[in-house]
């Protein structure tokens, strides 16, 4: 069974906006997947249908078999595009809030992780960095143990080294059962961590989908290249 | 620090060369066992599924043997090691002779220009 399922979704906003037409998608457990397309063409929005935080006008959307609601919930995990942590919060109690919220979460691996970054739990939010705010929030997302893990622009604003550190921290977290959806317009820092790419067009449709390694090789091209090309005129 | 890979070839074949290039300068020894995928992966901040395919590449090559559920391990069988080793020299040659004779050198010159190269590091 596939891990993730669109048919049909189309989603406009009130202004009059189609920013899904008609869209599908399947994507299979064990998959490293990036989400790509250019500003605007609808990545976020697609995210937010998934984690249930939107709804679409038309289509069916499927995680695990399961329709969105409860029950994928608690099987999606979702870093959204910016911190919604209260800052006034300590990180081990955030740590016991997703432990309590969430039935797949684990605290000791979340432990496991700050203090490999030599992250102080009692520390509280406001006294961290950008940087710092964002690795304990993808810690907190990737101590689930979830089956689709959903990362918007997880390494958007932040330095190479941290960037590096959170690419490591998801392929440390690899499970053959779960399939990671990153977005981004880093192209080249995720590249390698990749399985497959989609390429969404600004009309709100699948441009290309494919495997890095498959595109390589018959293209000669890396992503970056590729995504560059197929843009262009768009 | 995670590898620099270069656009044109698949990440999987630059992970097997990296990985090779280990074996043979003995950085991984005969015999002895190689980190896991996941290891590897961390390390190289590259997929788990290309780092596998990878490893496979190599174990086709005879250069790394899978235990079971113990692991992967370099051969012991040195010749192959040896073998590996002249195979990966005759590519970096190959290149470089592709390279220098797209500058429009003779194989004169080239040989000239080894020699030189050579004679300064000695």
């Amino acid at each position: 069974m596939n891990v993730l399922e669109c048919k049909g979704v189309k989603k406009s906003y009130k202004r009059g906006v189609l920013v899904l037409n008609n869209f599908n998608l399947s994507l299979p457990a064990g998959k490293i997947v990036g989400l790509l397309g250019p500003n605007g063409c609808g990545k976020s929005t697609l995210i937010k249908l998934i984690a249930g935080i939107l709804q679409p006008n038309e289509g069916e959307i499927r995680v695990c078999g399961e329709p969105i609601g409860e029950a994928t919930r608690a099987i999606v995990s979702y870093l959204p595009e910016r911190t919604y942590f209260n800052s006034w919060m300590r990180v081990d109690e955030l740590v016991s809030y997703f432990a309590e919220f969430y039935r797949d979460f684990d605290s000791a691996r979340a432990y496991s992780l700050l203090s490999t970054l030599g992250i102080n739990p009692s520390d509280r939010l406001k006294t961290l960095s950008k940087g710092t705010k964002e690795k304990v929030q993808l810690i907190l997302v990737m101590s689930r143990r979830a089956r689709l893990y959903l990362l918007d622009e997880p390494i958007a604003g932040v330095d190479p080294a941290a960037r590096e550190y959170i690419l490591s921290t998801i392929v440390s977290n690899y499970d053959p059962n779960a399939t990671v959806v990153i977005t981004t317009h880093l192209i080249t820092d995720v590249e390698p961590v990749l399985d497959d790419f989609v390429f969404l067009s600004r009309d709100g449709k699948i441009f290309a989908q494919g495997s890095v390694e498959v595109a390589r090789m018959e293209t000669g091209k890396s992503l970056d290249e590729l995504f560059r090309e197929v843009f262009k005129h768009v | 620090m995670a590898w620099s890979f270069t656009a044109d070839r698949p990440v999987y074949i630059q992970v097997a060369e990296r990985i090779r290039r280990r074996v043979i300068t003995g950085e991984y020894k005969a015999g002895a066992q190689i980190p896991s995928v996941r290891q590897i992966a961390m390390e190289a901040t590259v997929n788990p599924n290309t780092v596998q395919r990878a490893l496979v590449e190599l174990e086709t090559e005879g250069l790394l043997e899978a235990r079971g559920t113990l692991g992967r391990f370099v051969t012991e069988d040195e010749s192959v090691i040896e073998r590996g080793k002249q195979s990966l020299i005759r590519s970096l040659v190959k290149s470089f002779i592709t390279d220098a004779m797209r500058l429009g050198l003779t194989k004169e010159q080239i040989e000239a220009a080894v020699k030189e190269g050579t004679d300064e590091r000695t």
